[in-house]
């Protein structure tokens, strides 16, 4: 005993841990929990632990693409669901009027609330440690990762590693023609980490992204713009019952931009480091700054902007749609132009940040390096741009470095399971030049990977490893087989033509000259389950079954979709042919002569699993995929 | 598969010619060929630039095989995209056979079927449907399916497909965009000019689906029935238009029991003409059998001819009535040539008789070649050629036409779609399934490309 004693006086970390998350981003916050969920010792190690779970942009969750990633993070069992429930202050389903495929959940968040549960989450969480001080390199044993070293020399050592960085890798901030070096606004940069890794092999490069300011939500007037409620009936993300609905909600506001606030901007193109060459890094197309809107797109005489509140209770307001880097007094100068922006007091300027990033092609479906055993990269350190697409990626290094050290098979999800499929996929195989954002034209197979199916896709695979609870699989389960007996009742349930006919020609939908089965009426494009709630047999059956909306919702679209869905299977199942050719390991792509040398090296670069991963890279033919399946002998 | 090797064969038809072509591929065949041929001039063909021609021997040692000219083509500038040698030698089997016995003792491998060609395709010098044509292009015995084998070869009918496929590629952004940026400020998809674009995009897969009706007769020949009793001169007429004997002619009625065909290219159009054993009723077990499989050939022409002997007419007159009625009884749609044949026999006024009696009468004598000359071009007026001699696109692989058929199935459904105001998602699987099929048939399909579209084109914020 005395000399355990001993030890552990001499060090603070006298153990070995299994997984070392560095970084408390979205990213990083996901990785840990779901380890230490997973039963893995762990160590969250992070510059600033008064910034957990930090939203750096925009005070929302979800959208198109994104919220069903979130949705598919809590159906696995991670917490980004559930955090985005408690502290949100509005709720949207976007693209209802579309198929529900495109039905995308989004929060507005209350910004501190956000970070706040998200820390208090991981405090209750088992197996999990904390450290505030800054990770300056990796351990490097044998190849293999084998703990972290920090600022102030402190050895940390663990089995694995997962890097969630963020844009703090020599982050450099830009406002107008100042610099300065910085991870976030009034935070510092990370240093150490990028070059260690470049010594090592890595390739590294430099991506850019920005935020707008931020401004005094009593200086506006909102009686010039317009209003944005939430839903009348709001959701929420996470499949678990511990989260409601709201009651209340925040409203947003939109106005625009008008050819005096473009000319104003304009005044301050020469001091722009976007225009005067100082930024060279590649920012999101998809998300650009107003500089490069108004450049870009000349003849658009104005632009959105979304007025945001950052909480319930405080008076800071986000601008988005207001992303810039230029000098302050012209950023200032021009919003006081807008409408309703007359009085605008600012609380901080808007700014780019540049940052390293690692090509993510150098890494395996699990996101372990291809180069270093042991550690995982998750995140903007990926390239990728988004609270959402870290967080996804942030759990699934977490469940492989968890699975890895447990000695346990890995944890891939396909193309066609999930969109954190397609993205991990889209990364490591088509590497990304911008940041990476989803979008639902990524996914081959949207009509499968939808927001209300997540649970049924993702929540046996998140039990089978040990992350998502038992509770969480039986309600998965109930939900869905009520849903299919709700189905089943449409299906053997007839109504008659005095009943349905008055709803059908209130939809100036034919009429009916004989009963028929409920599934048909409800089948027709423009019937909808209000409709069919106006039937008796409907409204007692969900009142004596107690039905709960998403399996009333769930029953809606496996009755108006089923045709669609299936269809949408039967053509993952032909296009996934591919799938099932391996390319073996270290397959010496030099020999086939007879491919572009630009394919060979992309495959030597990439080293696809199988045919159909290397189908997607880009650089890589059709063509050379033939040549490619005649030397897999097919 | 190994491309490491260097194959070797005859690249002209087998049997003997006044030139045989011997063609070489791989890594060492200037290397192999150098051994083997003693150039006039002494030179070394290794030294040599490439697309040149030199005279020289090919020897087995001491022995002289032949005097050839052997041509160079070196990588990548060939058609295998190899080192090619290419040996015009003398068309004797025997030299042939030596020559290329010489180079399999001395380091070459006998080339597999379609192996250069397969090689070529393997080497990106051809697309698949390009490397599909050149195999029409070898076995094209008209000019018709000569040209079309070539615009595909050259890439003629990829384009097209190509061209398609770029347009509806900007339908499917539009629709991607208007799904993935809801929330933003940009201009929606018009759905009018959708229809549009749909309806012009099926107008030319129907056109391309329906020439491979044309393009399957001109690969394949129009196939023509010839009807008639027997021994009115259908093998005569035959051999007046083929110029040599090949069906059985004799003064014996009855004695082309088995129907006989062959293909005469007449103004660069392949026909297909197929002898039959005529219609005539009969007891004979042998020619009712005749006469059933006459009726089966008619089924499968896409022109009949009747022939009759216009010197019997006077006493069989009403009996080639009576079959002329069936077979237009039984093929109101099929062109029908009514030909009377040996009227050099005839005098005019039975001549002037004949054609008050028959309208649309052909006269003709196969014996003397009077008629054949008009007979071919009434052939050539059946056989709607324009849209070839305006270098359109004519699909001749089934494969393609398979492509097609899916592509214009998905097409309709997005039509129906857009016509029902159906969900951008869901018109979108329908779009997706026609681009896909045309990847088929010429390129990929990656989702970048919708990316690509919008992000060029679109101003996106938020």
């Amino acid at each position: 005993m005395f000399h355990v004693e001993r030890f552990n006086f001499r060090s603070m970390f006298n153990e070995i841990y299994d997984v070392i998350v560095v970084g408390a981003g979205h990213a990083g916050s996901e990785a840990a929990a779901a380890a230490a969920n997973m039963g893995s010792k762990t160590l969250l190690v992070t510059m600033n632990l008064q910034n957990i779970a930090q939203m750096s942009c925009n005070p929302a969750m979800g959208g198109i693409a994104k919220g069903q990633i979130v949705r598919e993070i809590d159906a696995l069992g991670g917490y980004s669901g559930i955090v985005s429930d408690t502290s949100a202050i509005q709720f949207k389903m976007l693209n209802k009027s579309k198929g529900p495929a495109m039905w995308s959940p989004r929060v507005q968040s209350d910004r501190m609330r956000f970070a706040e549960d998200w820390r208090l989450l991981l405090e209750k969480t088992p197996n999990l440690d904390f450290y505030q001080d800054m990770v300056s390199g990796l351990l490097i044993e044998n190849g293999r990762v084998a703990g972290v070293k920090t600022s102030l020399g402190v050895d940390i050592k663990s089995k694995s590693v997962v890097l969630t960085n963020g844009t703090f890798l020599n982050g450099l901030i830009h406002i107008g023609d100042k610099n300065f070096g910085g991870g976030r606004a009034g935070e510092k940069a990370a240093t150490g980490i990028t070059e260690q890794l470049v010594s090592l092999g890595f390739d590294a490069g430099r991506m850019k992204t920005g935020t707008p300011p931020r401004v005094d939500g009593r200086s506006l007037d909102y009686s010039k713009m317009i209003e944005q409620p939430g839903d009348d009936k709001p959701e929420k993300f996470s499949y678990l019952d511990i989260t409601k609905p709201l009651q209340v909600q925040k409203s947003c506001h939109m106005t625009y931009t008008s050819e005096l606030v473009h000319d104003l901007l304009r005044e301050g193109f020469d001091r722009s480091p976007m225009f005067n060459g100082r930024i060279k890094s590649l920012g999101p197309r998809y998300c650009p700054s107003i500089e490069d809107k108004i450049n870009r797109f000349a003849d658009k005489d104005r632009h959105q902007l979304f007025v945001e509140p950052e909480g319930w209770n405080t008076v800071e307001v986000y601008v988005n749609g207001f992303s810039t880097s230029l000098p302050e007094d012209v950023q200032f100068k021009a919003l006081r132009s807008v409408v309703g922006f007359e009085n605008v007091k600012f609380f901080r300027p808007g700014y780019a940040i540049e940052y390293d990033y690692f090509p993510p092609t150098q890494l395996k479906h699990t996101l372990e390096t291809k180069l270093v055993e042991g550690l995982y990269f998750a995140g903007q350190i990926n390239g990728t741009t988004g609270y959402e697409e870290a967080a996804s990626q942030g759990l699934m290094a977490g469940i492989n470095a968890s699975l890895k050290v447990q000695e346990k098979e890995a944890f891939v999800l396909k193309r066609d399971e999930a969109y954190i499929g397609v993205l991990i996929d889209d990364l490591i195989t088509k590497g990304t030049e911008e940041p990476y954002r989803m979008f639902t034209s990524r996914a081959e197979y949207r009509t499968l990977l939808r927001q209300d199916n997540a649970d049924l896709r993702l929540t046996p695979k998140g039990f089978e490893i040990g992350l998502a609870s038992e509770k969480r699989l039986r309600r998965m389960e109930q939900k869905h087989s009520e849903a299919e007996k709700f189905v089943e009742f449409f299906a053997t349930t007839s109504v008659k033509p005095e009943e349905a006919n008055p709803v059908l020609e209130s939809k100036e939908s034919s009429l009916i000259k004989q009963s028929d089965k409920m599934f048909k009426i409800f089948s027709r494009p423009n019937i909808t389950i209000d409709d069919m709630r106006k039937f008796d047999a409907v409204e007692d059956y969900i009142r004596e079954n107690d039905l709960d909306d998403e399996v009333i919702e769930q029953a809606e679209i496996q009755v108006k979709y089923s045709g669609y869905i299936s269809k949408e299977k039967n053509n993952a199942d032909k296009l996934s042919r591919l799938e099932y050719v391996k390319i073996p390991d270290n397959f010496d792509y030099s020999q086939i002569k007879s491919m572009s040398f630009e394919a060979r090296e992309k495959l030597k670069k990439v080293q696809p699993v199988t045919v159909s991963q290397a189908s997607r890279i880009s650089g890589v033919s059709p063509n050379d995929i033939s040549v490619l399946l005649v030397y897999m002998g097919r | 598969m190994i491309l490491q090797d260097t194959i070797v064969a005859l690249a002209t038809p087998s049997g003997a010619g006044a030139i045989a072509v011997i063609r070489l591929s791989g890594p060492d065949a200037i290397h192999f060929a150098d051994k083997q041929f003693k150039s006039v001039s002494g030179k070394l063909l290794a030294k040599q630039k490439t697309h040149t021609i030199h005279l020289g021997h090919i020897m087995d040692g001491n022995k002289t095989i032949d005097e050839v000219l052997v041509s160079v083509f070196k990588n990548p500038n060939s058609y295998t995209g190899e080192d090619v040698v290419e040996i015009s030698c003398h068309g004797s089997k025997y030299i042939q056979q030596e020559i290329i016995q010489l180079f399999l003792r001395n380091g070459c491998r006998m080339a597999t079927a379609g192996e250069f060609t397969l090689r070529a395709f393997l080497n990106g010098k051809l697309d698949l449907s390009q490397a599909e044509a050149v195999a029409d292009l070898i076995t094209s015995d008209n000019e018709a399916s000569h040209q079309i084998a070539m615009q595909q070869m050259r890439g003629g009918f990829s384009s097209e497909i190509a061209k398609l496929r770029e347009e509806l590629l900007n339908f499917a952004s539009l629709i991607e965009l208007e799904l993935d940026f809801a929330e933003e400020d940009v201009e929606f998809a018009d759905r009018t000019k959708f229809k549009d674009l749909v309806e012009r995009i099926s107008f030319v897969l129907k056109r391309l689906i329906d020439s491979f009706a044309v393009g399957n007769v001109i690969k394949n020949g129009i196939p023509v029935a010839i009807v008639g009793e027997p021994n009115v001169g259908k093998s005569t007429l035959l051999n007046a238009l083929l110029n040599e004997e090949r069906a059985i002619v004799s003064e014996i009625a009855g004695t082309t029991r088995d129907t006989v065909e062959d293909e005469i290219s007449i103004g660069g159009m392949g026909f297909r003409f197929i002898d039959t054993a005529g219609i005539r009723e009969t007891q004979d077990v042998v020619e009712s059998i005749g006469i059933k499989k006459t009726f089966e050939k008619i089924d499968q022409a896409q022109v009949v001819i009747y022939l009759f002997d216009s010197t019997q007419f006077k006493t069989l007159g009403p009996q080639f009535k009576v079959e002329l009625e069936k077979i237009k009884n039984k093929y109101p749609q099929k062109p029908l040539i009514i030909i009377a044949n040996k009227i050099d026999k005839l005098n005019e006024k039975d001549i002037s008789n004949l054609k008050s009696q028959i309208s649309n009468l052909e006269l003709l004598s196969a014996k003397t070649g009077i008629g054949v000359e008009e007979l071919k071009d009434k052939l050539l007026s059946f056989v709607n050629t324009g849209s070839l001699r305006n270098n359109d696109t004519i699909i001749t692989n089934s494969r393609h036409y398979d492509s097609l058929l899916k592509a214009l199935d998905e097409i309709q459904k997005v039509k129906h779609g857009l016509e029902s105001g159906l969900s951008g998602d869901l018109l979108a699987i329908d779009i997706r399934q026609a681009l896909y099929h045309f990847g088929e048939i010429t390129g990929e399909i990656t989702n970048d490309d919708l990316l690509g579209n919008i992000f060029a084109n679109f101003c996106i914020g938020k």
